[in-house]
């Protein structure tokens, strides 16, 4: 047995505390420790981002990181955006829009539109196109993936100024 | 594709990860920074590093300031940080143009600029940018630390002048106010370049006093373009004087072919950023005053 480093961690706004072998990747010990199993694997070298979880508020590779080098972090994985039975707006309009065709990079695309839409609440198309460039979708579907974060996009603000 | 075992430590000080890099060398210890390029290789176990010294806890190896006319960034500064940053852009704009070519958000948010420059990816953009600058890095090893010249520090494909027991901890960018440009070619959007171009150009009235060119992918590591650079000093900026920079910046190449392109389609490439980099310097150059 290899030797194990404890980490403590909030996933989803749930703390954890957790026994690791310093070689698991943080998308396996998402999945398997903790059985967040919509962060997909894809490439498992950083390309592909379907493995996409935020960091802190920042869009990383779990495939490319290991679960130690999250210690002390806040991750959001796709499990945390929904409230309950309510769909978070951006996956509300990736289904209204068929932006999850085949639905693999779905979770990735998510979470990095969050990230998008965080820095830039009123993205023109153009930029969410360049901005998604990170994560690929093999159906080729961008256009209807594009249509969606748009449309979210709306949606959170006019929430927002609802609210203020 | 699963990274093999190792041992880790996460030390809090310098001196500490530098100890355990001594302590451990037997096991091949490594440094981990961001690493968004050594844990891909760990996964293809093309890097089987028996002991692992994560940086990130260790304090002051991250961060940005200004000491006179150099810009000394920490080694575990993030990209994206890089990217953000007013200071950046208004001291080092060739470094910030530069890490906006680094893959994708996803990865500048993990990655650092001390792993890139240690790691020394040929194709990497970093390198050609500490070359042009005439940046110093400084490295920390168990005798101290020592500046090493970015045209020193690079030595060959993923090969630096960094001791097994040294570890990179800033990058010091000296200050510039003049034209710049970081162009590439890349296959596809955010890619590795196959040949990038970093340019400075400083002018005096309508000739240029002073030109770096440093360029990637046309040799085993970046390169200055000294032809090109003493074809430009003094020149008047026109066409004339471009066209024949990106001539002479050829005397200076010399590209192996491999599987993203030929030697004869890298020595074309070159010419064509050279000239696109340099029009683009002269001109932020001359809006400039």
């Amino acid at each position: 047995m290899a030797s194990t480093t404890r980490i403590s961690l909030t996933v989803n706004g749930r703390p954890h505390v957790a026994e690791v072998e310093p070689r698991k990747l943080l998308v396996d010990f998402l999945r398997e420790d903790l059985g967040l199993y919509g962060v997909h694997i894809g490439c498992e070298h950083g390309v592909c981002g379907t493995c996409t979880v935020l960091l802190n508020g920042a869009s990383i590779r779990s495939c490319i990181t290991f679960a130690v080098q999250a210690d002390g972090a806040d991750i959001s994985t796709v499990e945390g955006l929904a409230r309950g039975s309510e769909l978070h707006p951006l996956q509300d309009e990736f289904s209204a829009k068929q932006g999850l065709q085949c639905g693999y990079c779905t979770p990735g695309m998510l979470m990095r539109a969050c990230e998008i839409l965080a820095s830039n609440p009123d993205p023109t198309p153009a930029e969410v196109r360049s901005a998604i460039a990170s994560n690929l979708c093999r159906c080729t579907g961008y256009q209807f993936i594009t249509e969606a974060v748009i449309s979210a996009a709306a949606r959170m603000r006019a929430v927002k100024e609802a609210a203020s | 594709m699963k990274p093999p075992p190792f041992s880790y430590a996460a030390p809090t000080t310098l001196a500490e990860a530098v100890g355990l890099l001594a302590e451990h060398a037997d096991a091949e210890a490594r440094v981990l920074a961001g690493g968004q390029s050594l844990i891909p290789l760990m996964n293809f176990r093309l890097a089987k590093p028996g002991y692992l010294i994560d940086l990130r806890n260790v304090a002051g190896l991250s961060g940005i300031r200004r000491e006179g006319d150099v810009l000394v960034v920490g080694a575990m500064t993030r990209m994206s940080e890089l990217e953000r940053s007013p200071e950046v852009a208004l001291a080092a704009p060739l470094a910030a143009e530069a890490i906006g070519l680094v893959a994708h958000t996803p990865i500048r948010n993990s990655g650092t600029i001390g792993g890139s420059l240690a790691h020394a990816d040929p194709a990497a953009e970093l390198p050609a940018v500490v070359l042009a600058l005439g940046a110093e890095l400084v490295a920390a090893g168990p005798a101290g630390t020592r500046r090493i010249a970015a045209a020193e520090f690079l030595q060959g494909p993923f090969s630096t002048a960094l001791a097994p027991d040294e570890i990179l901890t800033e990058i010091r960018l000296p200050v510039w106010h003049g034209g710049y440009a970081f162009v590439e070619f890349s296959r596809i959007h955010a890619n590795f370049a196959v040949v990038a171009v970093a340019t400075l150009v400083e002018l005096d009235g309508d000739r240029i006093r002073r030109a770096a060119l440093a360029l990637t992918g046309v040799a085993p590591t970046a390169i200055r373009a000294t032809a090109a650079e003493q074809v430009l000093a003094g020149a008047s900026c026109d066409a004339q004087a471009v066209s024949a920079a990106a001539e002479a910046a050829a005397e200076n190449c010399s590209p192996a072919g491999d599987l993203h392109a030929s030697a004869l389609t890298r020595l074309s490439l070159a010419r064509t950023y050279v000239r696109r980099g340099l029009e683009l310097a002269i001109s932020r150059a001359q809006n400039e005053r």
